[in-house]
């Protein structure tokens, strides 16, 4: 039993390793979807053309960048698999498909984490927000709650959208209404970490809980689903 | 002739009857008989069609879910459950369709505006796309059963996923505003007749839903059958019924 | 009667989608139908 809990460990580990390769040799997520996420941060600005609205508005944006970039990211990391039919093959050894999942998903969260960053940064850069340090920490810890919830759901319905006919648009229409939870609590919790329109850091605090339920929910319902989902 | 040449049997031809005389009766209480609301005075008849469309979606996606949990629960695996969650799916999207667009009809003759982002509303247009989500799914292709395996999956991932939209926007929406839009229904007072029209479309509707959900099944079932076969025929019907 | 036109254009909007969709249900059974063999019908 305890065999199996570790085997399971160990494929998790080596399919977010083999991801996370596949991205370091590429460069795609800091070639490509980078800059597209920062492109969207300008054009943001040259949109909404008044400092105080941005700044209003700053954290709505990060977390809407975020899922767009998503979006992208999600699509690459099962155009790998599917390309070469390596989850099929995977599947016919029958590996653990709930260790993959896991696996995929540390992975896009990794890459995820590490754009939001980015975004936060640009976002501190361009639209000239100020954080306390408490301010700070809710914002990290916002990050990697509101990460956890978005990988889940982003590997579970991309390794469903994989591999059919319209993945490009199948992938939004079931994505963006799923997490829906995460931008509004992500947003909100992040306004409170940035101060902006008057909210103070302990505001932040019961929205991350939203993330964290979400966070759990998903995680454990991808790691069940996955398997029936990406069948074939 | 049209006896056992589609989708209907005598049972379902005597159902659609009924739906029929119910909704006819139904539109003659809700539009004629019944008074003015003291408060909306007439804008409240299109509550008559608003509340049993909602509550048919309510009914529809319920009956999808059940049928998606049976089909993954089962032993036998009957396709028939995927038919009948996807058949309801399908009718459940078109109500849910029908109750936004007749609930900013009067949302605009009691509020003024067509949309209030009120959390109820909010929610609804979530399920409306998750729906049109789970829809798109179903059309992904391959085999029978790996569609009712995804759309099973997927709809009980749905169970999931609406309650915590419905509440994060209705966390989101009681920071901004205190005093949300009250419930329109809540400021009706039914007398008997007004009851009795709101009673009758709840019925007439959700006899309509199950003489739908009959139908489509069959035709999914047909649709099934057809592409077992490798005959596309389903494509030489669309293509006759584009023409006629 | 006040808001006649909203009132009668929400039942008409109703009317038409469900009538149209229960149309098309019935048309689309009956085109099935006829290329369909008796057991392919189990409902018969």
């Amino acid at each position: 039993m305890s065999g199996a809990g570790i085997n399971k460990r160990r494929i998790a580990v080596a399919v977010a390793r083999k991801d996370l390769t596949i991205e370091w040799n590429s460069r795609i997520l800091v070639n490509q979807v980078a800059p597209f996420a920062a492109i969207v941060m300008v054009l943001f600005a040259f949109a909404l053309d008044n400092d105080g609205i941005l700044l209003r508005v700053a954290p709505g944006l990060v977390w809407l960048a975020t899922l767009f970039s998503m979006l992208v990211v999600v699509q690459r990391s099962f155009t790998v698999e599917s390309a070469d039919g390596a989850l099929d093959a995977l599947r016919v050894a029958g590996v653990d498909m709930g260790a993959i999942f896991v696996g995929k998903a540390i992975a896009l969260m990794v890459q995820l984490f590490v754009l939001e960053l980015m975004l936060v940064a640009t976002a501190v850069v361009l639209y000239g927000v100020e954080m306390t340090l408490a301010g700070f920490c809710e914002a990290i810890v916002t990050l990697v709650v509101a990460t956890i919830g978005l990988g889940s759901v982003g590997t579970l319905y991309g390794g469903l959208a994989a591999g059919a006919r319209g993945r490009e648009t199948l992938l939004p229409l079931l994505l963006l209404p799923a997490v829906a939870p995460v931008l509004i609590g992500a947003t909100r919790a992040t306004e409170a970490a940035f101060g902006s329109g008057g909210t103070t850091v302990s505001e932040g605090w019961p929205w991350i809980g939203l993330l964290l339920v979400f966070a759990v929910l998903f995680s454990a319902a991808g790691t069940v689903a996955f398997g029936p989902l990406v069948d074939e | 002739m049209a006896g056992q040449s589609g989708t209907g049997t005598s049972a379902t031809r005597r159902l659609g009857v009924l739906v029929i005389f119910l909704l006819a009766t139904l539109a003659l209480c809700g539009l004629w008989f019944s008074a003015e609301d003291v408060v909306q005075g007439s804008t409240v008849r299109i509550m008559y069609i608003h509340v049993p469309s909602i509550w048919t979606a309510y009914i529809a996606f319920g009956l999808t879910a059940l049928c998606s949990g049976v089909y993954l629960s089962g032993k036998n695996r009957s396709l028939a459950w995927d038919r009948v969650a996807g058949a309801s799916g399908e009718i459940g999207v078109l109500f849910v369709a029908v109750s936004l667009i007749t609930g900013s009809m009067w949302g605009r003759l009691t509020w003024g505006t067509y949309w209030v982002w009120d959390a109820r509303l909010t929610s609804t247009a979530f399920l409306f796309i998750t729906y049109v989500g789970y829809l798109a799914v179903r059309q992904l292709g391959g085999t029978h059963r790996q569609r009712a395996r995804r759309s099973s999956v997927l709809a009980l991932l749905a169970i999931l996923e609406i309650p915590l939209v419905h509440f994060s926007v209705t966390l989101w929406r009681s920071l901004h505003q205190e005093a949300s839009v009250a419930n329109p229904n809540a400021k009706v007072e039914l007398d008997g007749l007004m009851l009795f029209s709101l009673f009758l479309g709840l019925v007439a509707f959700t006899l309509l839903f199950v003489w739908l959900v009959l139908h489509r099944q069959r035709g999914m079932m047909l649709e099934d059958a057809f592409s077992d076969r490798g005959l596309d025929v389903a494509i030489t019907a669309r293509r006759n019924e584009a023409g006629a | 009667m006040e808001h006649a036109s909203f009132i009668f254009g929400s039942w008409a909007i109703t009317a038409v989608a469900v009538g149209v969709y229960a149309l098309w249900v019935i048309r689309r059974g009956r085109e099935l139908a006829k290329h369909a063999t008796r057991e392919e019908m189990p409902w018969t």
